[in-house]
Formats: C-alpha cells, sequence, structure tokens
C-alpha cells in the first residue's frame, strides 16, 4: 500500500488498545486541542505501594499516527513502575511502531507528553516529588503555555488570553481575557483547571473572566 | 474487497472511455505537429483534430472565434490570466481583487504579484463561501485591472453571482476573470449573456485527460504572453500543442450533457440528505441551498473526530474521500478556504468532502452513509471530546 503508514500503525489504528476512560482513575492528562488536529488525554491507575501502573487508557482525537501512537505507548506503560514509564519516549513510540513519517513524528511526541504529565500529575498529588519546588507564577505560566487558545491554534499565554495570574496560599488565580458567556469559555477553563489542579501545593483554581 | 467507491472528482475525474479511444489515434498515427494549414498532410491531418477540439469548446462557452487557446490545464490558464494581464497593464494600473477562496493558483499568482509591486485586495466571504458583489464594487478604484473570482469553488461548492460581479466590472472597465475549471459543462456559462472576459477552464475535471486546459480570452483583451517560443495558439502561448490532449478534452466537453448534471444533483441531495439524518452532530460546509452549490459537491463535518482518520477508515472500507484538515494537507495548515469561512480549527479538521461524478452509482450513496455512520462512531468512542 502506498499510504506512509507501516502495517504495525495501520493495526493499531484500526483496532486500538487500552481505548477509554478510567473511572475514579489516579491520574489524567490532555495534550493538544481539537483546535490543532491532535488531543490525546490519558487515564492512570497506579499501586499505591508499589507504584506500578496496574491499568491505563487513552482518547484520542486525531489522526493514524496520534491513535497509534496512544495505543503502543498504553501497551507499553502497562504493569511498569512509574519510574519505568516515564523513560517512554517518542522515539520509543515510533520503533515500537516501524517508523512514523517524519511529519507525523509531532503526534507521537503530544501522546508521550501525556503519558509523562499524568505520571508528573500523580506525582504531584502522591507526595512524590523529589524536590517540593513551590509553585510560582512562572510554573503557572509555563503550565498555561500548553493551553490551545481554539480562536488561534496557539496558546492561550502566547495569544495573551491569560496575561496574570496569581498564587496565594494554595489557590491559583488565573485572569482569562475571554467574557464568561464567550463560547469557548467553558473548555478554556477546565483545561485550565486541569493544568493546575494537580500542582502538589494547590488546593483550589480560580478562574476569572474578563468583566467579572 | 468491494469494488472502489471514487468521490473524490473535485481532484481529478475518471477519463471516459469514449475519450481514451478519441485520444488514441494521436498517439499512433496522427501524432504531427499540428502546423499551419500549408504543410504536410499529417500534420494537416493533427491541426483538424486541434481545429475541432476548439470548435467544441467554443461553441460550448457560446464565445468568439479564435477567443480559446489551449493550455496545460487550469493552473496555467489561471496564471495566465493573472501575470499576463497585470503584465500587459504595468506601469498604467496596478491593483488586482480576487476572492479569499479562489483556488492557490490564482491565490499564490496573486501573491507573487503583490511580490512584484502589485496591489490585491482580498475580498471575504461569508459563512457559507459567498461573495457580497458590494464588495468588489467597493474595491474596485481606477487602478484596478482585473477582478478575479472562482465560478464554483473546489472544497465547498460555493457557486458564485458570476453574472452581477461581471456587470459591476463591466461598469468599472474592469476586467473579470472567472476560475470555471469545477463549474465548465455543469454549470450555465454562456459568454454572449455573461460579460467576462478571461475564463479557465480545464479538461480532467469533466472526465477529459489531465495536463490539458484552456483559456478564454475576449477578444481585445491585453495580455502579456510569457511562454516564448513559436506563434502558437494566436501567439499567446507557445509550445507544441498536446494534440492527444485536447482531442481528449473536445471529446470531453461534447460528451458532456444536461441529463448528467441533473443526475449527479439527484446523487447529491441524497448523500447530503442521508448523511444528515443518520449520523447526529453532522454539519454542512458550504452553501445549504442546493442550487447555489456545485452538483458534485458535498462537503460535512462530523462533530468530535478528526478527518485523516475519517479518510484512512474509509479508504480501507474502499471509498476515496479527502478532508480539509490539517493532517490531510502537505502545508500541515487547516484548509484556507473554510478559515475564510469563519470556520474553527475544529470543524475544519473534522470536514470531509465528497464529490460526485456520473459515474457514481445511486448504490454507492447507500454503502458511503453506512460507512461513514460506521467509521465516525468507532471513532467517536475513543474521542476524549464529549
Amino acid at each position: 500500500m502506498a499510504i506512509p503508514y507501516t502495517q504495525k500503525v495501520l493495526n493499531h489504528f484500526m483496532h486500538p488498545h487500552n481505548v477509554g476512560k478510567i473511572k475514579n482513575a489516579d491520574a489524567q492528562a490532555t495534550e493538544g486541542s481539537p483546535a490543532c488536529g491532535d488531543m490525546v488525554k490519558v487515564y492512570l491507575k497506579v499501586d499505591s505501594d508499589t507504584k506500578v501502573i496496574t491499568d491505563i487508557k487513552f482518547e484520542s482525537y486525531g489522526c493514524a499516527s496520534n491513535i497509534a501512537t496512544g495505543s503502543i505507548i498504553t501497551d507499553l506503560a502497562k504493569n511498569k513502575s512509574i519510574e519505568e514509564a516515564k523513560a517512554i519516549s517518542w522515539k520509543t513510540a515510533n520503533d515500537e511502531l516501524g517508523g512514523l513519517p517524519p511529519v507525523k513524528v509531532h503526534c507521537a511526541v503530544l501522546a508521550v507528553d501525556a503519558l509523562r504529565t499524568a505520571i508528573e500529575n500523580y506525582e504531584h498529588q502522591h507526595g512524590l516529588l523529589k524536590h517540593k519546588i513551590p509553585t510560582s507564577e512562572e510554573i503557572v505560566m509555563k503550565r498555561l503555555s500548553r493551553v490551545i487558545n481554539p480562536l488561534a491554534g496557539l496558546d492561550v499565554v502566547k495569544t495573551k488570553l491569560v496575561q496574570k495570574c496569581n498564587i496565594q496560599n494554595g489557590c491559583a488565580t488565573i485572569y482569562l481575557e475571554l467574557p464568561e458567556d464567550h463560547q469557548f469559555a467553558g473548555n478554556i477553563k477546565n483545561e485550565i483547571i486541569e493544568r493546575i489542579e494537580p500542582l502538589w501545593d494547590i488546593h483550589k483554581v480560580i478562574v476569572i473572566f474578563r468583566g467579572d | 474487497m468491494q469494488d472502489r467507491i471514487y468521490m473524490d472528482n473535485s481532484a481529478t475525474s475518471q477519463p471516459d472511455p469514449q475519450v481514451v479511444k478519441a485520444m488514441l489515434p494521436y498517439f499512433i498515427e496522427q501524432y504531427a505537429v499540428a502546423s499551419s494549414q500549408f504543410s504536410h498532410t499529417p500534420g494537416i491531418q493533427a491541426r483538424e483534430g486541434l481545429d475541432q477540439a476548439r470548435e467544441i469548446i467554443t461553441k460550448k462557452l457560446n464565445a468568439e472565434q479564435e477567443s480559446v487557446i489551449f493550455t496545460s490545464g487550469g493552473t496555467e490558464s489561471n496564471n495566465l490570466a493573472l501575470k499576463g494581464t497585470a503584465w500587459a497593464h504595468q506601469g498604467k494600473k496596478n491593483h488586482l481583487v480576487i476572492s479569499k477562496i479562489v483556488h492557490n493558483s490564482v491565490l499564490h499568482s496573486a501573491q507573487w504579484l503583490e511580490k512584484q509591486g502589485f496591489d490585491i485586495t482580498y475580498i471575504d466571504v461569508d459563512e457559507q463561501g459567498f461573495i457580497d458583489p458590494d464588495h468588489i464594487r467597493e474595491a474596485i478604484t481606477n487602478q484596478t485591472i482585473l477582478v478575479s473570482v472562482q465560478h464554483a469553488n473546489h472544497e465547498v461548492g460555493t457557486i458564485q453571482p458570476v453574472q452581477e460581479i461581471a456587470r459591476i466590472c463591466q461598469d468599472a472597465d474592469t476586467l473579470f476573470h472567472i476560475d470555471a475549471c469545477r463549474s465548465f459543462t455543469m454549470l450555465d456559462l454562456n459568454l454572449q449573456t455573461l460579460p467576462a472576459d478571461l475564463v479557465s477552464i480545464t479538461g480532467h475535471l469533466i472526465h477529459g485527460p489531465k495536463g490539458v486546459g484552456a483559456l478564454y480570452i475576449r477578444p481585445g483583451t491585453k495580455i502579456q504572453k510569457w511562454q516564448h517560443g513559436g506563434y502558437h495558439e494566436f501567439d499567446k502561448r507557445a509550445g507544441t500543442e498536446n494534440v492527444a490532449g485536447i482531442v481528449g478534452f473536445g471529446k470531453s466537453v461534447e460528451l458532456a450533457q444536461q441529463k448528467h448534471v441533473d443526475y449527479i444533483r439527484g446523487l447529491q441531495k441524497q448523500l447530503m440528505d442521508g448523511l444528515i439524518q443518520e449520523i447526529k452532530g453532522t454539519v454542512i460546509n458550504g452553501p445549504l441551498d442546493p442550487d447555489k452549490r456545485h452538483p458534485g459537491n458535498v462537503n460535512v463535518s462530523f462533530s468530535r473526530v478528526e478527518g485523516e482518520s475519517v479518510v484512512l477508515h474509509l479508504d480501507m472500507k474502499g471509498i476515496s474521500v479527502i478532508t480539509g484538515s490539517a493532517c490531510f494537507s502537505r502545508s500541515l495548515e487547516p484548509s484556507y478556504v473554510m478559515m475564510a469561512m469563519g470556520f474553527s480549527h475544529e470543524r475544519a479538521h473534522g470536514s470531509i468532502r465528497f464529490t460526485l461524478s456520473r459515474f457514481n452509482q445511486e448504490s454507492e450513496i447507500g454503502r458511503v452513509i453506512r460507512s461513514c455512520n460506521d467509521v465516525v462512531e468507532s471513532l467517536r468512542k475513543i474521542s476524549p471530546l464529549q
């Protein structure tokens, strides 16, 4: 077949493994956005004693390489300790799949990012961080630079939808330059909360809309 | 494997077997250069084949004698229309007006002319892809050389009000170019009643061969020749004519009939209605009024799923369609047509284009709708979007 996908990519695309949600997941993370054309969500169930990933599932809105990568990395991470799973890179996924077309590598990166962020979120939420760095505005803005503004297809920081935030007593306040009744207001708010809430010393996230 | 269903006719169409048959002698016996009437016999025979094709096409357009020149296709015709008229007026006028959803061959020609110092006004379209003729009127200045619009859009099928725009250009003494590559033989295009100065057409979208097109140039229109060599095509385009291709193009025009258009319209309605009824969360991209839409064009977005995945799944089921998704494009950008129509990225990424021809069967419509339903359902199951 002339399609530039290996048979393995096509098999995972046609019949992806580990698909769906995990109810009461121990951690989860989303990377990408419909605006970019690719979005992956990873859910983890982790044994609190052994730190082994006992279950992992993913959901994908995206192209064939996005779906195939989600499928392969969840296969690879299952029954591994979170330390072992952290070592899974886009290159591991790419090699396992027999190579993705170069223009599609970013799709593999996205899925691996979702796995890593999910693990990182787990560590934040379960006191596993080696260095407990207090959350600063800089850290929050850095995390927010992965939330995509669907109006522009670029992130909310670069497009100046979020220009400032405030951290006080474990409460992060994010100022969003959108009216509350905007069509994307709800979505962006949820994504921001999902990004910031897992941070180890953050207990509450408040999103303030323009004009509030 | 079931028979393949080809619904990508806005990219190219299946050559009619009668077209291929008409072309064959020009590869095997009548391969001589179409020469002047004072040449040797084989050359004169080739010339006759070429003249006949020109006559068929000229008649179809209801155009003047010697107003149609052959090119290598729609892209060349569009390049010549824009660059040829711009250069012919260089130093006197310097402004062109084009719509934002023209084909790339017009868009990129205009952008290139902009780099050469010409001013270009890009006209907005509404959410169904329509140009407001008043915007053209307002954009024209005493510097305007040419206005260029596409008769029927290649992605969403929007048919522009060319009659009205032509009048506006006529009143303003500005040249009017229509890219009719997708509408020729499908929509009414009578140059006796439609005062257009330049019209681009092509063979391969109407069951003719690839690599051959034509440009209608209203007699008296100033246009700078830019492919130099011999005195072919009334000294407007040099190069040995592609006689076999031109004969095939002529044949494809001869074979085109109104009943085909009516038949395709019927398929279009069945497909559009079926997708909307059977698959929840389906929106139509482009005109909702079928009379203002290219008869063969169906373009929809399925919510919560990405286009490339849909296209690949459908391909595995033996169905050929395309998407406006960035993942599918060479540029990794979502469709500029849909961006100009004000669509969200998600809607553009989820868009699927089905383009029909007279070779599509009624029985195919049901299979396509069922397949789309299965594919969309399975992709929605794994989608993180609610």
